[in-house]
């Protein structure tokens, strides 16, 4: 069929290629926020999450849709694209909005009792736990033992004594 | 268990008793400036009434002032500008700051209510909002003379807020500019 | 005229709980039968008064009596009935009614099934519900009237309910959260009934549990119901936020979980003593505060009523009062009940004891609680030492919990097959090696399916140690199960021997089936977590009527857009159909509501749900032409989560079910004379 691409059956083949680009267009939804690099989306994700709206009754951008939180997400996206590190973006709106609008606090000198009481309650309980059953287990555990013994040995004398008795019957 | 350590849960409540009474009252939403003690952030954003005269830090001109952040659509704005109008005929420097506003509504505003700016500055997009650490609208940011920003509130300026927060910090800067 | 009536029926009320306070507990220590069984009639004179109020304020709703300013705020005359129903407590006034409603109803319920009891013992429990009945009285009354009228000129249309709460979760919700919250008042009134009077022995223990278990089944129920409303409602997807309101209602719930668990041991074994009476105070005193947190604006929460720091002051002095004077208490009787009479044979337990697995329980689930009130409150107690506006968010939350709900799910796995006193290690060890083997395994290997495509990053380790702790969990409490069904039965014939254990089930009690639902229940709420973190897509696309979209599997396609009026509303109103496969599983409509009343707009999301996935729409703005920007999520066993929730309530209600607490019949004489002195 070496013809005129235009003529004939050749038409055809075109306007279905054309049809099945189309579709396959249609089919391209894109995302509301664009990123340039993919790989950029779960950190955004990550990052909206953890920062806080400072105007809303606790909530963090993520899901606010107040007009400060607009922004700050369009905020969030334009530093991502200018290649700034996860710990730089959240640096740089903490310079603007105190650290309030940071849901992770960080560590320092004012947070130190945050991150340490949790910590030290585990800890502390579980030495308890062990002291506790240290404790018990070393003081009571040789008179709980010749307990059970002379109980053995106690229900030992009875079968004898029965099966004598039953014997003498 | 040690007769003292009965007493640790006592203790604790009441510790938290009293921290818990020393919170009431605070609003736990008013937030501090992170700027407080920084220069006031760069900017290039066009004037309210002359679009084609760029403003920038350099002409708060080593005034003491009031940048005070307003819009059309906020309605509290409309109960402190009078309070800002009288401020201004006192000879306080104000300079606006129009958020995320449309130019030809804010130029009619200021119209009808008084214009108490020195110049306004024009951020539809709230470029400078962000830097600044605004989050609505109306906020006042009391500059030094040498562009450091010295004390912010959030929410309206009147009478009592003046005297309260700004009056007394305002005179002893004014004073330190005009000792030089 | 009808609102004036229920408020002299809460003046009523009132006077009633003055009564119940005084003369029960006068009548215990001077020995006066008469005064102390008043107690009984006079909680429940004080229940027909409280619910006439409440009825009254209900009958002031369905009116549309706008001249009171509590109906003005919160309802509307379009407003669906049922509605009007829920608005009674939609917000602060109403909701300390129910408040005090509940525990009146408590109260009744403690007068009328307390005749087994020691009556010193029932009256001074009476006593002190009715003291804490003042309490409330008090508070309402005094700076929170539901009655309080707009007069001359009252408004002939009232503000509307919250748009967010006008769904059935607020029906439910809250009265059951607060048959929680409530329920506590007397497992802490029993505690200090025993701290007064200075007798608490394992008797004590068995009258107390089922009111314990009780009161803690409903906090269950009403988490899980709360954590679904918000995911259904609020239209992101989300289902705990940490937020302070909702730490309010997990703190007495860890506390009471673990008070479930202290309590056994001290009706089996009666150690634990102390700590026990010290978790029954804690448990309540938690519910207290977080009464005041919600209602003083201290804390910022999207769930805070409006706040006051009047009616702050006076919830913390009566806080400070109540929790205060019973720690004090504490402390100072404490001693007198670890040292009883009849107390021959000193307590001693080994290391892998089912007593050490239990107090391995507390230690976590305490820790857990206190981790949670020290993140809450930080932010308050570094505004107050000048430290600054701190934020803690999830973040911090998760970060701790996580492992230590691990640490409880590996414990848990042991302490089922654990003795009283001693457990074989030997008998463990063989035991758990099944368990441990299938678990490995599956937390190993399923991940691999559970992922779009087997990747090495799409393979995740949170996914392995959610299965890990799960399967351990589960795997274990089967095994300890077939364990006892086998108890008894010769190396027979199968048939034999699966009869034997076929009956070997109707020989469980109710509290060993209680316990096994719940410990699974963790476990099917832990894997509904886990899971539906990990492998929850989510798309946020512009769409055109007619555009389809490829999430995780499904294909959605934006079918029409219409606009629709509801009742109060008018409703932007979209049509969503999600295949898979090509083959039609659902047809969603997300609804952006405008409420006329407040002019506030809302997203209803559309949900398609199943056990092993949700598919999740919702609607976000309108962008040019005539798209939306329309967001997806395919959630897998997220549902999960409240299955657990509910078995979790399910097994806390069979062990109340248990044969052991039902009441025996028995000869006044016999209980007059057990504990009266």
């Amino acid at each position: 069929m070496a013809s005129n691409s235009l003529s004939g059956s050749g038409w055809l083949k075109q306007a279905s290629l054309l049809l099945l680009l189309l579709s396959g267009a249609a089919m391209a939804v894109e995302d509301v926020v664009k990123f340039s690099d993919e790989s950029l989306r779960p950190r955004y994700q990550q990052l909206l999450e953890e920062l806080r709206c400072p105007k809303c009754q606790n909530q963090n951008l993520a899901d606010s849709n107040s007009a400060i939180s607009v922004d700050l997400r369009s905020e969030v996206q334009r530093l991502l694209e200018q290649d700034l590190s996860d710990a730089e973006i959240k640096e740089y709106l903490k310079h603007r909005y105190s650290e309030f609008i940071l849901y992770r606090p960080e560590v320092n000198r004012a947070t130190w009792f945050l991150w340490a009481a949790p910590v030290v309650l585990v800890l502390l309980g579980g030495l308890i736990v062990l002291r506790l059953s240290r404790r018990k287990n070393s003081g009571d555990s040789e008179q709980a033992d010749s307990h059970v013994r002379s109980v053995d040995q106690q229900q030992r004398l009875d079968e004898l004594l029965n099966s004598h008795k039953r014997g003498s019957e | 268990m040690n007769r003292l350590a009965l007493f640790i849960p006592f203790a604790l409540c009441l510790a938290l008793g009293a921290f818990l009474f020393f919170s009431l009252g605070k609003d736990p939403l008013d937030l501090p400036s992170a700027l407080v003690g920084e220069p006031f952030p760069e900017f290039a954003l066009e004037e309210l009434h002359e679009p084609e005269r760029q403003v920038s830090t350099a002409d708060f001109d080593g005034q003491v002032l009031l940048v005070n952040v307003w819009a059309t659509w906020c309605f509290a704005c409309r109960i402190e500008h009078p309070w800002l109008n009288s401020l201004a005929t006192e000879g306080v420097v104000i300079v606006g700051l129009n958020y995320k506003d449309h130019r030809e509504l804010a130029q009619a505003w200021l119209e009808k209510r008084g214009d108490p700016y020195q110049f306004s500055i024009f951020d539809p997009r709230g470029i400078l909002g962000i830097d600044l650490g605004v989050y609505g609208a109306p906020e006042t940011y009391l500059v030094d003379a040498d562009g450091i920003i010295r004390h912010r509130r959030v929410g309206v300026v009147d009478e009592r807020v003046w005297n309260e927060e700004f009056r007394d910090l305002y005179q002893q800067l004014m004073d330190e500019a005009n000792g030089k | 005229m009808i609102a004036e009536y229920g408020h002299m029926a809460l003046i009523v009320a009132l006077c009633f709980s003055v009564a119940q306070a005084v003369v029960p507990m006068v009548g215990s220590f001077v020995g006066y039968r008469t005064w102390m069984r008043l107690g009984h009639s006079l909680a429940l004179g004080q229940l027909v008064f409280v619910a006439i109020s409440f009825a009254c304020l209900t009958a002031a709703f369905l009116q549309d009596d706008f001249s009171l300013q509590y109906v003005a705020n919160n309802s509307n005359t379009l407003l669906p009935t049922q509605f009007k129903v829920s608005a009674v407590w939609g917000a602060h006034e109403g909701s300390l009614l129910l408040w005090a409603l509940i525990l009146a109803l408590w109260s009744a319920a403690v007068a009328l099934f307390s005749s087994h009891l020691p009556l010193v013992l029932s009256s001074r429990v009476l006593s002190i519900l009715g003291a804490i009945s003042v309490g409330f009285g008090l508070f309402i009354l005094l700076t929170s009237n539901p009655f309080a009228r707009i007069l001359p000129f009252s408004p002939t249309e009232g503000g509307d309910l919250n748009p967010l709460l006008q769904d059935f979760g607020l029906i439910v919700h809250p009265p059951m959260l607060y048959m929680g919250y409530v329920g506590f008042s007397v497992a802490f009134a029993f505690a200090v009934a025993a701290l007064i009077g200075g007798q608490f022995d394992s008797a004590w223990a068995r009258w107390a549990r089922p009111w314990i278990n009780s009161a803690w089944v409903f906090l269950t129920i009403g988490i899980t119901l709360g954590s679904w409303w918000a995911y259904y409602e609020l239209g992101w997807g989300g289902w705990w936020f940490w937020d302070p309101v909702e730490n309010a209602s997990l703190m007495p719930w860890l506390v009471g979980t673990a008070l479930v668990h202290s309590i056994s041991v001290t009706e089996k074994r009666g150690a634990f003593r102390s700590w026990t009476l010290l978790l029954a105070i804690l448990a309540f005193s938690l519910s207290l505060l977080g009464t005041f947190l919600v209602r003083s604006g201290v804390l910022t929460s999207v769930h805070a009523f409006a706040n006051d720091p009047e009616r702050g002051v006076f919830i913390l002095a009566f806080l400070g009062l109540v929790v205060g004077s019973s720690l004090l208490l504490f402390a100072l009787r404490g001693p007198v009940v670890q040292r009883q009479q009849g107390d021959t044979e000193v307590v001693s337990y080994s290391g892998l004891s089912r007593e050490m697995m239990l107090l391995l329980n507390n230690v976590l689930l305490v820790s857990a609680m206190a981790m949670i009130l020290i993140g809450t409150l930080y932010p308050l107690i570094a505004d107050v030492l000048g430290l600054g506006k701190i934020s803690v968010g999830p973040p911090y939350f998760n970060f701790f919990f996580v492992p230590m709900t691990l640490g409880l799910m590996v414990a848990m796995g042991f302490a089922v097959f654990s003795r009283w006193k001693k457990t074989d290690v030997q008998m463990l060890r063989q035991k758990g090696m099944v368990p441990f083997l299938i678990s490995l395994s599956a937390a190993l290997i399923l991940p691999l399916f559970l992922a779009e495509s087997i990747t090495w990053e799409s393979y995740s380790m949170t996914a392995v140690i959610t299965l890990g702790a799960v399967f351990w969990v589960v795997t274990m409490s089967l095994e300890d199960l077939w364990q006892k069904l086998d108890r008894g039965s010769s190396k027979a014939g199968s048939l034999v021997a699966n009869a034997s254990r076929l009956k070997n089930i109707t020989k469980l009690p109710g509290s060993y089936w209680g316990m096994q639902c719940a410990h699974i229940g963790i476990a099917v709420c832990a894997l509904g977590v886990g899971l539906s973190s990990v492998y929850d897509v989510q798309k946020d696309v512009r769409m055109v009527p007619g555009d389809r979209v490829a999430v995780a599997g499904y294909e959605f396609t934006f079918d029409s857009l219409d606009f629709v009026q509801g009742p109060n509303y008018g409703a932007s109103r979209g049509q969503i159909s999600a295949y898979k496969n090509d083959r039609l599983v659902a047809v969603l409509h997300p609804e952006k509501r405008k409420y006329e009343a407040r002019n506030q707009v809302m997203t209803e999301a559309a949900l398609d749900a199943g056990l092993t996935r949700d598919l999740y729409v919702s609607l976000g703005e309108p962008l040019k032409g005539d798209a939306w920007a329309i967001r997806v999520h395919v959630k897998p066993f997220v549902r999960c989560i409240w299955l657990g929730g509910l078995m979790i309530g399910l097994g806390g209600l069979l062990s109340i079910l248990d044969k052991r607490y039902r009441r025996r019949r028995q000869p006044s004489g016999v209980v007059a004379g057990v504990g009266a002195e």
